[in-house]
């Protein structure tokens, strides 16, 4: 940020709710289907329908807001929010207007070692709608399709207080929510399906400065990256806006990814005026007291208590507890590997490294990927009881990844069995001494560094098999001989 | 007397007792409606051969319980599968709906549709007038209207076209056009019976009943169509009562009120006095009469008018040219599409109605407006709790006047309005209520609205029941020329 200025940020989420069915009607949610094979009279407009509450949707709802510890409404209702376009078949919404589920919330975040609290201000339901497909870009298509596969399918709309203050910061909110989310069974959060979508409210104040800056929302941010280089550029372009004495314009932006820019959507004067009212086809909600106690006492184990568990149980430091439980899928893979195995701390290096990288070089989640705990511990063992390198090991991990294979088997298919036999060592390292001598010359001279270009000459000739500490043992008695 | 003159449960009887057939039913109920509908003008759509057919296939199953083989008509508001389905409305003028509404299902399981009967347009107005297609006679005068919105299904009735046939009441538009046309006019409590499938004008007033012959008749057509709609969450789980059990014709001890507010200055002296003598007729036959004061009356019409509009502005805005109905093929972009299908697409007296409900709901006249209106209906609703905490039943006129003239309140929206004065309170509070005939005034029949308790049809259907007993308004019959 640029000195003497603030960045203030709030964001908007929205998450699909993990039903089978749509909030009002019977239609599945389920993904990929081809256009207009998942609707019905009620959720495409048609005359004379009736919306009817899919419970599940208020279940999901009131365990999500239990799980960011807001205030759960025990009356509520729902209202119409009025918009004409194509992927919205009544030309209303149903959402909530003044009387949401959830109230009052929070979920802490850590940012660079500081841990902060964010304010969550409600959580309401609503209806998804369709999608528009357009030949071409939205502007130059002669007409739109019109697929209402998503319309009707449950939404929980979680709105932040404006309480961050950098785009790390809101990154790590998202992530901190989706991780709850995630942990509370609400929601499958799957970004590329669209089922975790953020707006995010960006304004920037002088620093000391009290009131809020003119804000500006910006739409369509579908990744976490996105998101937070959507707020750096915003940010950015507010400040230096300011700096060059204009006025930050109350308005819609939209992020393009591709070009790494926001871009004015609609101004404030053309904001729709949705005229909410109380929806008069469904009775209002009364939700019991014992019904939110009872989702409460079922509620799983959720991020924050994982990571106190691995910090306080299993000795990690913070920042990898943190990471270990972004997903259920990850915790669940580290708790299946520490049942085997004591080093909680190997355990997570391999996993926020190796692991790691490899899923994200692919683009796949922990929970679909081929390695097994067992697999991964059966390597971490074999690396400690000699039979194969640190070094070979990433070599059987990589290949686990890719096959499912067991380590054993891969060490045995592709010949990569440490070698610690000194016969077969010493013949080859009193070979290469005698084939590098100014090297052998600058290790007598004190370079110590001498002695690790030769050792990865052994390792180069056995091609990583040989056990490295082994050989620079061989080595140094070796030299010291000449 | 020819089959379509008489009764639901006179041609029960006889059907029972395999003196006539269902077809001989449709077919003089159609006879009918070719000999007089040119006058009357009460259908939209006719639905002549599978009418035959299903009374074909109703014959032969001989099992005459319930309303089996007992032509009826439906209200164009009605979504039937197969059958068009307008509202009188261009904007839906070929709309086919894949699904029959959920009173059109049950109906269906017994009874044998005839046809679809006119209406205003979406339901808004009160001389059929609005109807995009045509206006509606009286057929006890067929310079005048039969009153609206579900004039095409009272003047059938009236007209000895069908048996029975069902409306829906947002703001009166079942009584009223009972009372123009001398039929039995019911409207439900709201809750009562399902909405679903009927096309919605304003959704928390909206409710479906019966028009009928006579008082019984309306109380076997409620014997199939009330109950609890798991597709309709505003329908209500309280037990439906045998409704013919009331008609034992005993309203001793009954407390009945009328209120001072419903016979003051711009109703009808005439009308009035109808109904003032069936009130002494009441006290007659040992019930308990007493004016009372429902204090909030004059404030009804107002809160109606912001209420129903409102939700009527939501409920209409899905009619957008994207999936079905009248759609601008020409328009060059979305909105001019939105635009051009629906001002072709509506009528005068639906969009004034949608501008009037799109304002009441914007930003920063909600409260003054919509809100207030909400507060407004609180408080009708608890004058007639207070009243029922001491009377039975209540007693009034339907409507100021008998029928208007055709053409007489064209242009003259406020005063058409004002056509609904005595029914709307009602819908507001949700409560059921029933115009019945209770005199005629220069040969035009006048209606008398008895209003009861939520979910308390019976007492309703009782002291209707004793009052038709005890005299034979609901047996006159206009006299139409027959071709």
């Amino acid at each position: 940020m640029a000195d003497g200025f603030e960045t203030v940020i709030g964001l908007e989420i929205h998450a699909e709710l993990k039903t089978e069915t749509k909030i009002f009607c019977a239609c599945s949610t389920a993904f990929g289907a081809e256009p207009n094979t998942q609707v019905c009279p009620v959720c495409s407009g048609f005359p004379g329908m009736l919306p009817v509450l899919n419970e599940k949707v208020v279940e999901l709802a009131i365990r999500a807001g239990v799980a960011m510890h807001s205030e759960i409404a025990e009356f509520c209702k729902f209202d119409r929010k009025n918009y004409f376009y194509p992927d919205s078949p009544k030309a209303y919404q149903i959402s909530q207007y003044d009387l949401p589920i959830c109230g009052k919330g929070y979920l802490d975040i850590e940012v660079d070692g500081e841990k902060k609290r964010i304010g969550i201000t409600r959580a309401h339901m609503e209806e998804d709608a369709g999608k528009l497909v357009h030949q071409g870009d939205i502007i130059s298509t002669p007409f739109s399709l019109v697929d209402l596969n998503r319309s009707g399918v449950p939404l929980l709309e979680i709105v932040s207080e404006p309480d961050m203050r950098s785009a790390q910061e809101a990154r790590a909110y998202a992530e901190k929510l989706r991780a709850i989310l995630l942990f509370a069974g609400v929601s499958d959060c799957k970004m590329q399906e669209g089922s975790l979508r953020f707006d995010a409210n960006v304004s920037v104040r002088p620093v000391g400065q009290k009131e809020l800056g003119t804000r500006t929302e910006t739409k369509n941010l579908n990744s976490f990256s996105a998101l937070e280089k959507a707020i750096t550029f915003e940010a950015k372009r507010q400040v230096e806006a300011l700096e060059d004495g204009e006025r930050i314009i109350q308005e819609t932006r939209t992020w393009d990814d591709e070009k790494g820019v926001t871009r004015s959507m609609r101004s404030k004067e053309d904001a729709h005026d949705y005229r909410y009212f109380p929806e008069p086809d469904l009775p209002p909600i009364r939700i019991r007291r014992e019904f939110i106690e009872e989702l409460q006492a079922t509620m799983p184990e959720l991020p924050d208590d994982a990571q106190k568990r691995l910090v306080e149980q299993c000795g990690l430091p913070e920042y990898d507890a943190g990471i270990l439980t972004l997903t259920p899928a990850s915790l669940t893979f580290f708790d299946a590997c520490i049942k085997q195995y004591e080093d909680a701390k190997i355990v997570s290096n391999w996993m926020m490294g190796e692991l790691s990288r490899l899923l994200n070089q692919n683009n796949i989640e922990i929970g679909d990927c081929k390695i097994t705990p067992e697999h991964m511990i059966k390597m971490i063992k074999m690396v400690d009881d000699g039979s194969i390198s640190g070094k070979i090991a990433k070599t059987v991990f990589e290949e686990m990844f890719s096959t499912g294979k067991s380590p054993e088997a891969i060490v045995k298919e592709k010949g990569l069995v440490q070698i610690s036999d000194e016969s077969t060592l010493v013949p080859l390292i009193e070979e290469i001494v005698k084939n590098n001598p100014k090297v052998v010359e600058d290790f007598k001279n004190g370079k110590e560094k001498a002695a690790g270009s030769l050792v990865g000459q052994v390792m180069k000739a056995t091609k990583g098999q040989a056990n490295p500490g082994l050989a620079n043992k061989l080595l140094r008695e070796i030299l010291s001989k000449e | 007397m020819e089959l379509h003159e008489l009764t639901v449960h006179e041609l029960q009887q006889k059907l029972a007792a395999r003196e006539i057939s269902s077809e001989e039913i449709v077919k003089s109920v159609f006879a009918r409606i070719h000999a007089v509908d040119d006058q009357v003008q009460s259908f939209v759509t006719l639905t002549e051969e599978d009418a035959l057919q299903n009374a074909r296939n109703v014959d032969k199953e001989n099992d005459w319980r319930g309303l089996r083989g007992i032509p009826f008509g439906l209200k164009d508001i009605f979504c039937t599968r197969g059958v068009r389905t307008t509202c009188c409305s261009k904007i839906l003028e070929n709309f086919v709906p894949t699904y029959d509404c959920t009173v059109a299902r049950k109906l269906n399981e017994e009874g044998i549709l005839v046809g679809k009967l006119n209406m205003d347009e979406f339901a808004m107005g009160s001389s059929t007038e609005h109807s995009a297609f045509f206006p509606t006679k009286n057929p006890w005068d067929l310079e005048r209207v039969p009153g609206g919105s579900s004039g095409g299904s009272a003047a059938a009735v009236a007209a000895n076209e069908v048996p029975f046939a069902l409306g829906t009441d947002t703001g009166g538009s079942i009584r009223q056009p009972a009372s123009f046309c001398g039929t039995v006019g019911l409207k439900p409590t709201y809750g009562r019976v399902s909405r679903w499938g009927v096309i919605a004008f304003a959704s928390s007033l909206d409710q479906v009943g019966a028009f009928t012959k006579d008082v019984q008749d309306c109380a076997l057509v409620m014997n199939k169509i009330a109950g609890k709609d798991p597709l309709d969450s505003t329908s209500v789980s309280v037990d439906v009562p045998d409704y013919t059990s009331f008609l034992d014709g005993n309203v001793k001890g009954m407390k009945i009120a009328y209120p001072r507010e419903y016979f003051e200055e711009g109703i009808d002296a005439s009308t009035k006095e109808c109904v003032k003598k069936a009130l002494a007729k009441y006290e007659e036959m040992g019930a308990i009469i007493e004016e009372v004061s429902l204090p909030h009356s004059e404030y009804a019409l107002s809160a109606y008018y912001i209420v129903a509009p409102a939700e009527a502005s939501a409920n209409l805005a899905r009619f957008d040219g994207v999936r079905y109905g009248l759609r601008d093929f020409e328009a060059g972009n979305v909105v001019e599409m939105y635009l051009n299908s629906r001002a072709a697409g509506f009528g005068d007296e639906v969009k004034r109605r949608i501008m009037l409900g799109t304002y009441a709901l914007s930003s920063g006249y909600y409260d003054a407006y919509y809100l207030k209106a909400l507060k407004v209906r609180r408080l009708i609703a608890n004058d007639f709790e207070q009243i029922f905490d001491r009377f039975d039943l209540i007693v009034a006129p339907t409507t100021p006047t008998t029928a208007f003239a055709l053409g007489q309140h064209t242009g003259d929206p406020l005063t058409e309005y004002m056509n609904d004065i005595l029914t709307v309170p009602i819908n507001l509070a949700g409560l059921p209520g029933m115009s019945i005939p209770c005199g005629f005034v220069e040969g035009l029949p006048v209606g008398m609205q008895l209003i009861g308790k939520a979910f308390d049809e019976g007492s309703i259907f009782r002291a209707a029941y004793a009052y038709e007993q005890n005299t034979d308004f609901h047996k006159a019959k206009p006299v139409l020329g027959v071709k």
